[in-house]
């Protein structure tokens, strides 16, 4: 299979982003102590949304969240990314989609601490191309600009503040356009202005680019903020405010 | 309500999408500058492996050249004072009786023949087929016998040699040996021992007489003796030699032995030593003679370099195993180490084959790095060892070098080790589940 970016809606577009069918998700699958932990999600997402994932502690936020990343592939069940189903796509494939179609914000961990923040930007770049040109380099400038550390490029991780490291992943996750932006707890790390400052980052970004965000958060007054708010509660989707 | 971030510009929307990913295996740009910035971020450890790695190489550099210095020495002096081939007669055998009839128990007993001094049949016209064949360097002729060196009331027993001077001096070097005199062989000349010259008391210029005793068959003993003026004192190396070789022209050898016309031996030297193995077969089977190399003539010394030369392989061998287990496993520790960069490397769209690359790379950077490191340190140590250690004459005990390709070689092999050694840390970094990687 060969996708290419245009078979993806552009970010602004009401088009459907994704559709998840019945996605149902097991851990040790064939042994005494298997588990589902999702039991048939149904959920889709407009291109441009602006969603919070809430719900208590395992109930399987996270393993939503790394479903539609496609980092884990579900047991059963459908997903359609940008029209295209992705449950069976190979390694190779998948891995390719995942660097073109989504962006990625973590809570730990959220860059490679031996490159400078500059260089953490340009990586999806240096990945995809082998090289960095110009242009995608001046683009990594002006992304991190835009979260406001054009003073910080030369910067190692070790070097910024939480709240900036969080900001250098968003714009990370941002520098090559993907329709849609996945952050888990991308402000459970941090302390109450700085994530209200990420938060507000985000929702800028949201309003400029038109870029969609899926937000796993445990703080109701940041789900609040969101457009809808999708519950899980025990695998199941509980709840579904905003559409 | 949200805080405003501090004046940030408007960020400009690229209105074309960026080029599609396209796989371009020739520049590794993505993996060689992730697999070098992790190198550099594990300074310690990647100092200490590319030292551990150099090691291993300057190891393997030094012995491999101080062995092929110390056999390339050992052959020198053993193979110059010797010829490399020996065509002598075959040696005299009884002729097996008639069948015995069949049913007949028959006891054989025979007892080698005391032989005389005995001629190669022929000589004069194998000499220039010797000297057509292509493997040959030098042929040379000789008279052999045993016979007694008088001067006065002295008297020494001698290993008598008739030569060619030319020819024979190609097959040993024996102008390189003269220590007194000059080395020449006319009628009536002789070139001796240095040992020799001193048990008899003698020096260049002086006459000695050479005697021996021959038994024509069916004749009685006839004792023959000529005398002769020393022209040169030669070194052979070996005391016995020096004590007991007289050089003679051919002509006198002959009438000395008894062998008008005759040769005893044929000495060949070969342009490469090692064929003589292979040569001396195919020539006893092409003139039904006795053909004898280098190696039947020097089997302990030829097993002796043989297993000099498996001891080196097998140092080399468990040197290179060792680089191999020390590379593994400072990048199986880096791989641990480095779970979550990779999953944050997978979760943003590199390929399993990227992540394998960036591994495989490390260990091909620290195998190459290494090597570098290793032939250096291995040259100093050469350096070291041709000016520290000398003989007790103050000269260096023998030439070592390291041959440039065998650097190269050894450089070659490490970097592949280097590789090899990362194969497994590098799977199990491309294997690693993504999810699981960020989650830890």
């Amino acid at each position: 299979m060969d996708l290419t970016a245009s078979d993806l809606p552009t970010p602004g577009a009401a088009a459907l982003l994704l559709q998840l069918r019945d996605i149902r998700k097991s851990y040790n699958l064939g042994l005494p102590n298997e588990a589902e932990v999702l039991h048939g999600i149904d959920l889709e997402l407009a291109a441009g949304e602006f969603v919070a994932l809430i719900g208590p502690s395992g109930s399987g936020k996270s393993t939503l969240l790394n479903i539609i990343g496609l980092l884990e592939r579900p047991t059963a069940g459908s997903y359609r990314l940008g029209g295209q189903e992705v449950v069976g796509l190979n390694d190779a494939d998948t891995t390719r989609l995942r660097g073109r179609a989504l962006g990625f914000v973590f809570q730990f961990h959220h860059l490679l601490p031996a490159f400078t923040a500059l260089e953490n930007v340009t990586l999806p770049a240096l990945m995809r191309e082998g090289h960095v040109s110009d242009a995608q380099r001046k683009r990594a400038k002006d992304v991190l600009a835009a979260v406001g550390l054009q003073q910080a490029l030369d910067k190692r991780p070790g070097e910024l503040s939480g709240g900036m490291q969080q900001r250098v992943a968003i714009a990370r996750a941002l520098v090559l356009s993907p329709p849609l932006v996945l952050a888990d707890e991308p402000t459970g790390n941090l302390d109450t202005a700085s994530s209200q400052e990420v938060f507000a980052l985000m929702r800028r970004m949201h309003a400029e680019l038109r870029t969609s965000f899926l937000i796993v958060t445990h703080d109701p007054r940041l789900a609040g903020q969101c457009d809808r708010t999708v519950e899980l509660v025990d695998g199941r989707v509980a709840g579904d405010r905003g559409r | 309500m949200p805080m405003p971030v501090p004046t940030p510009p408007p960020l400009p929307i690229p209105q074309a999408p960026l080029a599609p990913a396209r796989w371009r295996l020739s520049s590794l740009g993505f993996e060689r500058r992730v697999a070098l910035r992790f190198l550099r971020e594990g300074r310690k450890q990647t100092l200490l492996i590319i030292v551990g790695v150099a090691a291993g190489v300057a190891v393997v550099a030094y012995i491999s050249a101080l062995i092929a210095g110390l056999q390339r020495n050992t052959l020198d002096k053993t193979l110059g004072a010797q010829a490399h081939i020996t065509i002598s007669p075959l040696d005299n055998a009884v002729a097996p009786p008639l069948p015995a009839a069949s049913g007949t128990a028959v006891l054989v007993q025979t007892q080698p023949r005391v032989l005389s001094a005995r001629t190669l049949v022929n000589w004069q016209a194998l000499l220039p087929l010797l000297d057509a064949m292509p493997e040959v360097a030098a042929a040379s002729p000789m008279v052999g016998g045993a016979g007694l060196a008088l001067r006065g009331q002295a008297q020494r027993s001698i290993a008598l040699a008739g030569v060619d001077l030319d020819r024979y001096d190609r097959i040993v070097n024996l102008r390189s040996k003269v220590v007194a005199g000059q080395a020449r062989l006319a009628a009536g000349e002789a070139i001796i021992g240095r040992d020799l010259a001193s048990d008899l008391g003698v020096q260049v210029g002086d006459r000695i007489t050479i005697s021996t005793a021959t038994v024509a068959t069916g004749a009685a003993a006839a004792v023959n003796s000529d005398s002769v003026r020393i022209t040169a004192l030669v070194d052979l190396g070996v005391r016995e030699l020096n004590r007991r070789t007289v050089l003679v022209p051919l002509r006198t050898a002959q009438s000395l032995v008894g062998l008008p016309g005759g040769a005893t031996q044929i000495d060949l030297t070969l342009f490469d030593v090692w064929q003589a193995d292979q040569l001396a077969p195919a020539m006893a089977q092409r003139w039904q003679l006795k053909v004898e190399s280098w190696q039947q003539t020097n089997a302990s010394l030829v097993s002796a370099l043989n297993a000099q030369s498996v001891s080196t392989t097998l140092i080399r061998a468990v040197v290179m195993v060792v680089v191999v287990l020390g590379i593994a496993s400072v990048l199986v520790v880096s791989v641990v180490q480095k779970r979550r960069e990779i999953g944050i490397l997978r979760a943003m769209g590199a390929t399993q084959g990227q992540v394998l690359r960036v591994f495989l790379l490390q260990g091909a950077i620290v195998g190459a790095l290494g090597s570098a490191l290793g032939v250096l340190l291995a040259v100093v140590l050469i350096y070291l060892f041709t000016t520290l250690v000398r003989g007790s004459d103050g000269l260096p005990l023998f030439a070592i070098t390291l041959a440039p390709g065998l650097a190269l070689r050894i450089a070659a092999v490490a970097t592949v080790c280097g590789v090899l050694a990362a194969v497994a840390p590098a799977r199990s970094a491309a294997k690693l589940d993504p999810a699981q990687a960020i989650r830890m």
